[in-house]
C-alpha cells in the first residue's frame, strides 16, 4: 500500500487514452475515411483524436436511422418513455465525469458545469415523460358534422437530420436530441469539433441504457462539409439546423427543398439552451394524421 | 351433416353454390352468414346522392307515367269492405277520367276476404289483384293458419300473394324456419305470384336486410317487398336500395329475373322518382317494368295524378281534381 | 302501337342558368379595399367547358403586390390585430353569413371558371367554404387554448398563392385561420380561376372588413412568386403541385421566410376481400373520379386483393360507366370539365402507361364535345414500377394495382415520395385500424373517403407538404409559434 502510493507521489501515472469515434448503428466506430481531427479543451491543448466523419459515414448513418426507425417507431410510447428515463437515470449517474468534460469543453467553473449537466439530466427526463402524452397535446377527437369518428394523433415523421448546438456542448445536444427521440423518431446528428468529447460520452450512456441501435447517430467532424449532404439526403424527412451558421441556413433551405424536408425554424443566433423547453420540437418532428371511420349500425 | 338426410334437396335450376345453400339450415346459415356487409353510411350516402338526380320535363312526364303503372294501390284497413274495392278497383283501371292515355295501375291489393270482390270488379282490365296472407302484418300465427290464408286468397282469384315474414324466427336466427315458410306459401300460392314482405323496419339493420333478402329469394319469392305499411319505418331508399342490389345479384348469377316492391311512406312523386332513379342506377334499366318493380301505396297515386295534370298544363293541380281513394 | 315506346325514365338535362353567376366584363385587382390598379398583363378568364371567355382580367404588376404588401402590413398593425379576436370573430361570422346568402351565384361562377359540376360547387364547395369561416370565427377569441401557449403571436403579413381547384373552398380554408390569428393577407389565386376569389373580395367589403386585411392579386406565376418573396411578407403559404411547391421552396431558401406548402398527392384506396363491395367500390369511384380527380387528394391508385380483383374491377367499369360526363352547369353531370391543355397533358400520361404495359378502358360516357373533357379512365395492369402509379395523376383516371397480403398493401401504398390521403375498405376493425396506422399518409379515410370537415385536420406528410387546413392545427401556419 504504502509502496503504491509513494509510486503516485513520485512518478505521474499515464493515463490510457481513449480514441472519440463515431457513433452509427449503435456501435462505435471510426470514419471509413480514416481522417481524425485533434480535440482540444478551452485552453487550446490538445486532448485525443476524434474520428472526422465522411460523406459516407454520413450515408450509412441515415440508412442506420431508417433501418432502425420502424422498430423505435413502433414501440410502445411508454416503452420510449422508460428508455429515456433510462438515459437521463444513466447521465445522473456520470454526472460527475459530464461536468469535468463540460467544464473543460466551454471554460465553465466546474460548480456552473455541474448546473449544465444537471439541466441536461432534467432536460431529457422532460422529453423522457412527453413520449405517452403526445397524443392529448396534438391530437384529440375532430367533432366532425356527420356519421363518422374522427380523430388526430401524431406520428413522428422519420429520419430527422441535426446540426447540433454549438454554443452548448452537452445541453445543447441533449436539448435537440430528446425531442427526436420523444417523438419516436430516429436522429442523424452532425456535432462539431468543439463539442466531440461530451457528445461521444453521451453516446456511450446511450449504448448502456437500451435505446435501440440506430435510433441515435452521432457524427462528429465539420458541420459546414456534411450538413448540407444531410440536408439534401432524400431518405432524411426533416432538418434541425440549430447549430448552422447563417452563412450555411439558405444553402441548407435550399437543399432541403428537392425533398420537401420539415425544416424547424429556429432563431439567429443560437438560442439560451438554458431556457425552459415548450413543445415546439415535439410538434416539428411529428405529421399530424387524421382517420376517419363511418358511425353505423 | 353426413348422417342426417337433406331437409332439402338442392334447388335445381340454381348454379352450384346456391343450391348447396338451400341444402339444409346449417347451408343456409353458412350461405347467410357469408354474405359481404354492408356499410351502412356508405349505402346512406349513395342513396342520397342518386336522389339528387334531377328529372325534368318530358322526362319527368314518362317517370310519371311509369310509376303509375307500377302502383299496387292498396287498401289494408279494419273497416274496408266490398264498395271500397269497387271504388278503388273503379280507380285502378282508369286512375284519371279526364286523361283516357294515363296507364292504369299494375294491381289492387287487399285483404284475402277481399280478393273475390276485387276480382269481380278488375275483370277484364288487365290490372292484378294481389292479396295479403300468412297472418298480415305480424305474421304471427301457426303455418296452417297462413296457409289457409294463402289458399283462401288464391282459390278467390289472386293473382298475386304478398306474405310476411316470420322475423321474430328470423332474428333468433332461425333462418331454416323461415325458408320452409316461405317454401311452403310457394307451393300453396301456385300458379300466383309470390311477393315476400321482409318488414324491413324490424329487422334490425341493413345486413340483415340483405340476409333476409337471399333468403327470400333462395326459398323462390318473386318479388321482395320492403314493408308491410303497418310498421315504421317503412320502404326507405337505402333499404330499397339492398333489396335492389340483390335482385341484381341474383339475376348476374341464376339469371333468374326477381322483382321488388317498396311499400309504405312513398307519397308524392319527387319520392316516385327517386326511387325510379335507384332502379335504374342500382339495377338496371330492365327492371324499370310492372313485371319487376312496384310501388305498395296508396296516396302516391293521387300525387302522381296531380303532377302529371301540372306537366301537361302547366299550372298547379289541386287535391279535389283527382279522385278520393273512398 | 308499333312506334317506338320512350324510355321509361331518363335524365334530361338540368342546366343551371349562366347568369346566376352575375359575370362582369372586366375584373380588378382588390387591394386596400378597392377594386383598383392591375397594371400588369391583362388575360381573360376562360370557360374551360366551352374554350370561351368569360371576362377580362388586369392582371398584377410589382406596383400591385407592393401596394397589397404594404395595405396589408398597415391593416396588421393598425387595423385588424389591434381590434382584438372577439371583434375579428364576428368578422368572420359576416363572411360565412354573406358566403351562405350568395352561395348559388358563387356555386354557379366557380362553375363556370373551373368546370366543376355545379350540383359538386352547390353542395359541396360553398357550404364547406362558409363552415370554415364559421369554425374560425370560433377561434379568433379562444386562441390562448388552441394548445400553442398563452397569447400566441400572429405572423403579420401572409401571402397566398392557391390552385386552380375549388378555388373558394381552398381560399377559405387559409384565408379564415388567417383572419382568426390576426393575420392579413394578400391572395394570389391560379390564374385560370380568378374570378371567385375576387367576388370574395366584394364579400369582404359587403362584411365591412377593415381595408387591406384581404386583398387579392389576379396573375400568373409571376405575381406569386413576387408575393411570396416580397420582405413585406413574413409568411408565405403556397398550395399547389408539388413539383412547383418545390420550386417555391428553393426560390425562397435563404430569405428568413417561414413557408407552409400544401402539394399534391397520388392517393390510394386498398381493398380488401372483406370490404363491403357496394361502399367499396362507391368509395373507389369517389376517390378517384369527384371533380374530375382534380382535388390533391383523390385517390388515383386502386390497391385491391388479388382474390376479388376482377369481380371488384368489372363492378368498377360498371359503377364507372354509370357516372355522367357533360355540361358542368348541368345538374346530372357528374363528371365535368378539364380544359384542353388538362387533356392533352392526362393523354400523354395515359399513352406512358399503356406504352409502359397498362390496359386502358375509357367510360363509354360521351362529353358533350370533343375538347375540354376526359370521361373516366380506369388503367389496369398496372405496376409499381410504372410512371402513373407514382404520378401526380389530378384528372379522372385511375390505376388499378393487386396485392396479396396486407402486409404487401401497406408496402405498395407508403411506395410514394407523397404522403396524402388513403382509403381502407375492409369489414374487420382490427385489420381497417391496423392498415390507418401503417400508412404514411396525413388523412386516412376507413371505409369513407372524401370527408372533410372544417374541424378534422387536413394535410399531408413527404412530398405532399407540412401544411394543415382545419380545426387548431390549421391555425399553426399563421402563428409565431
Amino acid at each position: 500500500m504504502s509502496d503504491g502510493e509513494s509510486l503516485a507521489n513520485t512518478r505521474k501515472r499515464v493515463a490510457v487514452p481513449k480514441t472519440y469515434k463515431l457513433y452509427v448503428g449503435g456501435s462505435f466506430a471510426r470514419s471509413e475515411s480514416g481522417r481524425v481531427f485533434p480535440v482540444t479543451g478551452s485552453d487550446g491543448d490538445f486532448r485525443a483524436n476524434a474520428a472526422q466523419a465522411s460523406r459516407k459515414d454520413l450515408r450509412d448513418a441515415v440508412a442506420a436511422a431508417r433501418k432502425a426507425f420502424d422498430g423505435w417507431a413502433g414501440a410502445s410510447a411508454h416503452n420510449r418513455g422508460q428508455v429515456m428515463f433510462r438515459v437521463a437515470e444513466m447521465l445522473e449517474g456520470t454526472r460527475d465525469r459530464f461536468a469535468g468534460e463540460v467544464a473543460d469543453v466551454e471554460g465553465l467553473p466546474l460548480p456552473e458545469a455541474e448546473a449544465v449537466v444537471d439541466t441536461a439530466v432534467d432536460r431529457m427526463f422532460w422529453y423522457a415523460g412527453w413520449t405517452d402524452k403526445l397524443g392529448v397535446l396534438l391530437g384529440g377527437v375532430n367533432q366532425v358534422a356527420g356519421p363518422y369518428t374522427s380523430h388526430g394523433g401524431p406520428e413522428p415523421v422519420g429520419v430527422v437530420g441535426v446540426v447540433a448546438p454549438r454554443s452548448s456542448s452537452l445541453l445543447g445536444l441533449v436539448s435537440v436530441l430528446a425531442p427526436v427521440m420523444a417523438t419516436g423518431n430516429c436522429a442523424v446528428v452532425l456535432v462539431g469539433p468543439e463539442a466531440a468529447v461530451p457528445a461521444v460520452s453521451l453516446c456511450e450512456a446511450l449504448a448502456t441504457s437500451d435505446v435501440p441501435g440506430g435510433v441515435v447517430n452521432v457524427l462528429t467532424g465539420e458541420p459546414t462539409e456534411l450538413a448540407p449532404r444531410l440536408a439534401s439526403h432524400s431518405d432524411v424527412d426533416a432538418l434541425d439546423p440549430s447549430g448552422a451558421e447563417e452563412s450555411l441556413r439558405g444553402e441548407l433551405e435550399e437543399a432541403a427543398a428537392a425533398t420537401v424536408k420539415r425544416m424547424l425554424d429556429v432563431p439567429l443566433p443560437e438560442q439560451d439552451w438554458s431556457e425552459p423547453p415548450t413543445p415546439k420540437r415535439l410538434r416539428a418532428f411529428t405529421d399530424l394524421k387524421t382517420v376517419w371511420h363511418p358511425l353505423g349500425e | 351433416m353426413v348422417d342426417s338426410p337433406p331437409s332439402n334437396p338442392p334447388k335445381a335450376g340454381l348454379p352450384g353454390d346456391l343450391a348447396e345453400a338451400t341444402r339444409d339450415e346449417a347451408a343456409l346459415t353458412r350461405f347467410l352468414r357469408g354474405l359481404p356487409g354492408i356499410d351502412a353510411v356508405g349505402l346512406e350516402q349513395r342513396a342520397a346522392s342518386l336522389a339528387g338526380r334531377a328529372v325534368k320535363g318530358d322526362a319527368k312526364l314518362r317517370a310519371i307515367d311509369t310509376a303509375i303503372g307500377m302502383v299496387d294501390l292498396t287498401t289494408l284497413e279494419g273497416a274496408d269492405n266490398a264498395s271500397k274495392v269497387r271504388a278503388l278497383a273503379a280507380k285502378a283501371r282508369r286512375p284519371d277520367s279526364r286523361f283516357p292515355d294515363v296507364p292504369r295501375v299494375a294491381a289492387l291489393c287487399v285483404y284475402p276476404d277481399l280478393v273475390s270482390d276485387a276480382v269481380a270488379a278488375l275483370r277484364g282490365s288487365g290490372v292484378g289483384v294481389a292479396s295479403v296472407a300468412t297472418a298480415f302484418p305480424s305474421g304471427r300465427s301457426t303455418i296452417r293458419a297462413k296457409l289457409a290464408e294463402v289458399e283462401l286468397a288464391v282459390e278467390s282469384g289472386a293473382d298475386e300473394v304478398d306474405m310476411v315474414i316470420d322475423r321474430g324466427a328470423f332474428l333468433a336466427g332461425e333462418y331454416g324456419r323461415v325458408f320452409d315458410e316461405i317454401e311452403q306459401v310457394r307451393a300453396a300460392c301456385a300458379p300466383a305470384h309470390l311477393k315476400v314482405i321482409l318488414e324491413t323496419g324490424e329487422l334490425g339493420g341493413y345486413d340483415n336486410v340483405w340476409r333476409a333478402s337471399w333468403l327470400a329469394l333462395l326459398a323462390g319469392a318473386d318479388f321482395i317487398k320492403t314493408s308491410t305499411g303497418k310498421v315504421s319505418p317503412a320502404a326507405t331508399l337505402p333499404v330499397t336500395h339492398v333489396l335492389l342490389r340483390a335482385v341484381r345479384e341474383w339475376r348476374d348469377r341464376t339469371g333468374q329475373p326477381r322483382g321488388v316492391k317498396p311499400a309504405g311512406g312513398i307519397r308524392t312523386t319527387k319520392d316516385a322518382v327517386r326511387y325510379l332513379v335507384a332502379v335504374l342506377e342500382v339495377a338496371g334499366p330492365e327492371w324499370l317494368t310492372p313485371e319487376s318493380f312496384r310501388f305498395g301505396a296508396s296516396g302516391l297515386l293521387n300525387d302522381l295524378l296531380m303532377q302529371r295534370e301540372t306537366q301537361l298544363d302547366g299550372h298547379y293541380s289541386g287535391p279535389d281534381q283527382v279522385a278520393v281513394d273512398l | 302501337m308499333t312506334e317506338p315506346k320512350p324510355r321509361p325514365l331518363a335524365y334530361a338535362p338540368a342546366l343551371e342558368s349562366a347568369a346566376l353567376a352575375r359575370l362582369r366584363e372586366h375584373y380588378r385587382p382588390f387591394v386596400d379595399g378597392e377594386f383598383t390598379g392591375g397594371t400588369g398583363e391583362p388575360f381573360s378568364s376562360v370557360n374551360p367547358a366551352t374554350a370561351e371567355p368569360l371576362a377580362e382580367v388586369s392582371g398584377s404588376d410589382a406596383s400591385d403586390v407592393d401596394r397589397a404588401v404594404s395595405a396589408a402590413e398597415e391593416a396588421f398593425r393598425q387595423r385588424w390585430t389591434p381590434i382584438g379576436g372577439t371583434e375579428r370573430a364576428k368578422y368572420l361570422f359576416r363572411i360565412a353569413r354573406l358566403l351562405q346568402e350568395r352561395a348559388r351565384e358563387l356555386a354557379v361562377l366557380a362553375s363556370l371558371e373551373t368546370g366543376e359540376p355545379v350540383r359538386k360547387t352547390t353542395e359541396f364547395d360553398l357550404p364547406n367554404a362558409a363552415a370554415q369561416f364559421l369554425h374560425y370565427a370560433g377561434w379568433a377569441d379562444k386562441l390562448d387554448y388552441a394548445g400553442f401557449g398563452p397569447s400566441p403571436a400572429p405572423q403579420g403579413v401572409v401571402g397566398q398563392v392557391l390552385p386552380s381547384n375549388l378555388p373558394l373552398l381552398l381560399l377559405a380554408q387559409r384565408v379564415a385561420p388567417a383572419l382568426a390569428c390576426g393575420a392579413t393577407v394578400v391572395v394570389k389565386p391560379a390564374e385560370r380561376t380568378p374570378l371567385t376569389a375576387l367576388v370574395f373580395g366584394e364579400i369582404c367589403e359587403q362584411a365591412g372588413l377593415p381595408a387591406g386585411v384581404v386583398n387579392v392579386l389576379p396573375g400568373g406565376p409571376g405575381v406569386g412568386a413576387k408575393l411570396l418573396a416580397h420582405p413585406g411578407v413574413r409568411k408565405a403559404v403556397f398550395a399547389g403541385s408539388t413539383e412547383t411547391g418545390k420550386r417555391v421552396r428553393r426560390d425562397l431558401a435563404g430569405r428568413g421566410k417561414r413557408l407552409t406548402s400544401d402539394l399534391g398527392g397520388s392517393g390510394v384506396n386498398i381493398v380488401f376481400a372483406d370490404a363491403a363491395p357496394e361502399e367499396a367500390v362507391r368509395g373507389v369511384v369517389e376517390g378517384a373520379f369527384f371533380n374530375q380527380g382534380r382535388v390533391r387528394c383523390a385517390g388515383s391508385r386502386l390497391l385491391v386483393e388479388e382474390s376479388v380483383a376482377e369481380e371488384f374491377v368489372a363492378r368498377l367499369r360498371a359503377r364507372t360507366e354509370s357516372l355522367r360526363v357533360g355540361d358542368p352547369l348541368d345538374r346530372n353531370t357528374d363528371v365535368g370539365a378539364l380544359g384542353s391543355a388538362e387533356v392533352a397533358r392526362l393523354s400523354e400520361l395515359l399513352e406512358r402507361g399503356v406504352a409502359e404495359g397498362a390496359t386502358r378502358w375509357t367510360s363509354p360516357a360521351a362529353p358533350p364535345h370533343d375538347g375540354g373533357f376526359l370521361p373516366p379512365t380506369l388503367l389496369t395492369d398496372v405496376q409499381q414500377s410504372m410512371s402513373v402509379a407514382r404520378a401526380e395523376v389530378f384528372g379522372p383516371v385511375l390505376s388499378v394495382l393487386t396485392f396479396r397480403t396486407p402486409e404487401e398493401a401497406v408496402t405498395k401504398a407508403n411506395n410514394t415520395p407523397h404522403g396524402l390521403a388513403a382509403g381502407v375498405w375492409s369489414e374487420k376493425g382490427s385489420r381497417a385500424l391496423w392498415t390507418a396506422r401503417r400508412l404514411r399518409t396525413g388523412v386516412v379515410w376507413a371505409n369513407a373517403f372524401h370527408r372533410f370537415d372544417p374541424t378534422a385536420p387536413f394535410g399531408g406528410r413527404g412530398e405532399s407538404g407540412d401544411g394543415r387546413v382545419g380545426g387548431a392545427a390549421g391555425l399553426e401556419a399563421y402563428l409565431d409559434v
